[in-house]
């Protein structure tokens, strides 16, 4: 590594940690507004009024959930149908047919959890009707839906013996149109100047210099790929996703998204701050994802630069492209597997042994490292009630956070949170390796081939949506478990996290007194990164020491 | 029942706004201002396409520079890459091979000596870039394929020179050469 590739980590930190604030407070202000009279308000009636919702009127836990599931359930529903008859369909120039109904499944399940796995390929696979009324509305809308279940529980958390979490649809709305639309109508913008594509063209056929034939596929990509960073959704117009030089042409490109992929993650916990009233509380937890997400990286650009003995070459190139070189795709891979975005600049599988177990081992811990948009921090949140709870058991008083006591029911379905995507981990994988339709994906023998199956259960439960791409993932095998896969990491986690904003909702605020429990000091902090870390490693080693501790030893 | 309702119509106008107008808008705009980047950067002669900036083109004759490794032949629809993992085997016997098509034109030289980016493929399989060590470390290949002069060779060394990309802002990323146009440049050597 040269100075200049510590001085891009070092702008790339320090955007991240000035954005925090502003983006923070502004999404605050959007958030909790009340009704005025600016042309905004104007907007925003209006779209009450079409759909039919008063805005003053609140909902309890149930209600929120209800909408919330309903609301989902209709996305899934229109994505998989307008697969399966997408070539009866406008906007399909190159004539593309209907999808298969187990990969349409997949797909649609897979965007409407957030998690953009993707076992087609965009080009030769889905038409433009299909990627912009189907997938683009869902990484937008999954997106604000999983703002909308953190504001329910940081809600949950302020309130005072009261029930009320807000209202959904607003939450949806004002999250859709007032933050998501406008900060993607800049990035696709930039993007647009920067050389991504944006038309509604068929692909062009040329002859190469060489004389050989080349497709060139192209269509409405930056509008697309600017909601899919920012809603760190990562299902990418193209096969190759942002490796490919339509969707990323430049190093620039790649430095907005980049940052784009972590923005409202990180800004969201200042958000936090200021709803529960203690922005203290915000900077705590942007602290601790900080510096796990510090050592992830500095563990992959240790490894990337490091010797392969099999070749005898320093500084692995293999998947990654000449514009972005090593240190931008390992601050890639590291961000994307923490913000539980999944797009990617580089092939995960083609990294160095200890910097792909770093990328599988940020989804493990379960999205929390920013984490996908709010899942990420109410995700953060069930670690944060964990360890309060055993930093009760030590000190022998009833646990509180905020104010509120951690009693059986908030552990109960805190641990439920935790070991239901850790169950679709090591259960799935154990299964697909024990059979033949897992095991004929692979694409590499031995512990690289392992990885592979692991990583795609890895993804598919933390809707992270990265892959090693190697695996042949479109098959009737592994595209139903990884859609339940996605489906139980997604709404496992939601469930329970929407029982416990119901049920701290209606306890009373414990005063401060002299033997509260600080939660906002470095102490805390301490505690809460490593209850993170044991239990990563305590669920997670077994399973890493057969793929990538044993690659790294061989190597 | 109300409340699918409710969903349904926040539904249709979600997408009406999020998936017809947002990007028809953005198209609109791309188009207005930024037609050539918005329709691939496309490279135009006699009024035929004849690549993208961006899109790599397989170059495999001793004459032409040749770009990254590519998975795929450098055929975009779909991208892929190799996947494989770096320290297997699999790996092992790709890389190998393609040292050897380096030694086949450029003698038996030590494998330190060949610049990286020739020796790992792309993730796109279309990447439209090279370093400019691995630019430089094929003048002589060139020269030799198409019968230069020492004169000749050396202005393909300014050529090359002067393609050198600087990183963006000279901060972000890596300096770089675009292979396709460097070979168009050939043309008027």
């Amino acid at each position: 590594m040269i100075w200049q590739d510590y001085l891009q980590i070092f702008i790339f930190l320090a955007a991240l940690i000035a954005l925090t604030k502003p983006l923070g407070l502004l999404i605050y202000r959007i958030i909790e507004h009340k009704s005025g009279s600016g042309i905004f308000n104007k907007i925003e009636n209006g779209i009450y009024r079409i759909i039919g919702v008063k805005s003053d009127t609140t909902m309890d836990w149930k209600t929120y959930l209800y909408s919330l599931l309903i609301f989902n359930a209709l996305g899934f529903g229109f994505v998989f149908l307008i697969q399966l008859l997408q070539a009866y369909l406008p906007f399909n120039p190159q004539h593309l047919p209907n999808v298969e109904p187990i990969l349409a499944f997949n797909t649609a399940v897979s965007f409407m959890t957030n998690t953009n796995w993707q076992s087609y390929a965009g080009e030769t696979t889905l038409s433009y009707f299909v990627q912009m009324i189907g997938l683009t509305v869902q990484n937008f809308v999954s997106a604000a839906t999983g703002i909308a279940v953190f504001l329910a529980i940081s809600r949950g958390i302020r309130n005072r013996m009261n029930k009320d979490l807000g209202n959904f649809w607003v939450d949806l709305t004002r999250t859709t149109i007032f933050i998501l639309l406008p900060l993607s109508i800049i990035v696709a913008l930039v993007l647009i100047s920067q050389g991504v594509v944006q038309n509604l063209n068929g692909y062009t056929e040329l002859n190469t210099l060489e004389g050989a034939k080349q497709i060139i596929p192209t269509g409405p990509a930056a509008s697309q790929i600017a909601i899919k960073q920012l809603g760190t959704n990562g299902g990418g117009f193209f096969n190759t996703n942002s490796a490919f030089p339509f969707e990323n042409p430049t190093p620039f490109s790649n430095f907005l998204q980049m940052l784009a992929l972590i923005l409202i993650p990180s800004a969201l916990t200042y958000t936090y701050g200021k709803i529960v009233g203690s922005t203290k509380q915000g900077w705590l937890l942007f602290s601790v994802m900080l510096t796990l997400f510090v050592v992830g990286l500095t563990v992959s650009l240790y490894s990337e630069y490091s010797m392969n003995h099999s070749i005898g070459i320093a500084g692995n190139m293999e998947g990654k492209e000449t514009r972005f070189g090593i240190t931008n795709s390992v601050i890639w891979s590291t961000a994307t597997t923490d913000a539980s975005n999944g797009s990617v600049n580089a092939m995960h599988e083609s990294l160095m042994p200890l910097s792909g177990m770093v990328a599988v081992l940020n989804i493990m811990l379960g999205e929390i490292v920013f984490g996908g948009v709010g899942s990420g921090l109410y995700g953060m949140l069930i670690f944060v009630l964990l360890t309060v709870f055993i930093a009760g058991l030590m000190i022998g008083r009833t646990p509180e956070y905020l104010g509120k006591k951690i009693q059986a029911k908030e552990v109960q379905m805190a641990i439920l949170a935790v070991i239901a995507p850790s169950f679709v981990i090591l259960v799935f994988t154990a299964l697909a390796v024990m059979i033949p339709q897992g095991l004929s994906s692979m694409q590499e023998p031995g512990a690289h081939g392992f990885m592979e199956i692991l990583y795609a259960f890895t993804s598919a439960a933390g809707n992270n949506g990265s892959a090693f791409a190697g695996l042949n993932a479109n098959t009737p095998f592994y595209n139903m478990m990884l859609g339940i896969g996605m489906l139980i990491g997604r709404f496992a986690i939601i469930i329970p996290v929407m029982i416990i904003a119901g049920s701290l909702s209606v306890k009373n605020i414990t005063p401060v007194s002299a033997g509260t429990f600080s939660t906002d000091n470095a102490l805390f902090g301490f505690l809460l990164t490593a209850i993170i870390l044991i239990v990563g490693a305590l669920t997670f080693l077994p399973a890493l020491s057969l793929g990538p501790i044993v690659e790294h030893l061989l190597n | 029942m109300k409340t699918t309702i409710t969903a349904l119509k926040a539904f249709i106008l979600l997408t009406i706004i999020c998936g017809v107008i947002y990007p028809l808008t953005i198209t609109g705009i791309a188009q207005i201002t930024f037609p050539s980047k918005a329709n691939g950067s496309m490279i135009y002669q006699n009024n035929q396409i004849i690549g993208s900036e961006l899109i790599g083109q397989q170059f495999s004759k001793p004459e032409f520079f040749w770009g990254r490794p590519s998975s795929i032949n450098n055929n975009p629809n779909s991208s892929g890459a190799s996947n494989l993992g770096p320290t297997g085997k699999a790996f092992k016997a790709q890389f190998n091979a393609r040292v050897d098509t380096i030694r086949k034109y450029h003698g038996k030289i030590e494998v330190n000596t060949i610049p990286k980016d020739l020796l790992f493929a792309s993730g796109s399989g279309v990447d439209p870039e090279i370093s400019p060590e691995a630019a430089f470390f094929q003048v002589e290949r060139i020269a030799k394929a198409r019968k230069y002069t020492t004169d000749q060779m050396n202005k393909l060394k300014d050529i090359v020179k002067s393609s050198i990309e600087a990183p963006d802002f000279q901060v972000f990323g890596e300096e770089r050469v675009n292979v396709l146009l460097l070979n168009l440049r050939l043309k008027g050597l």
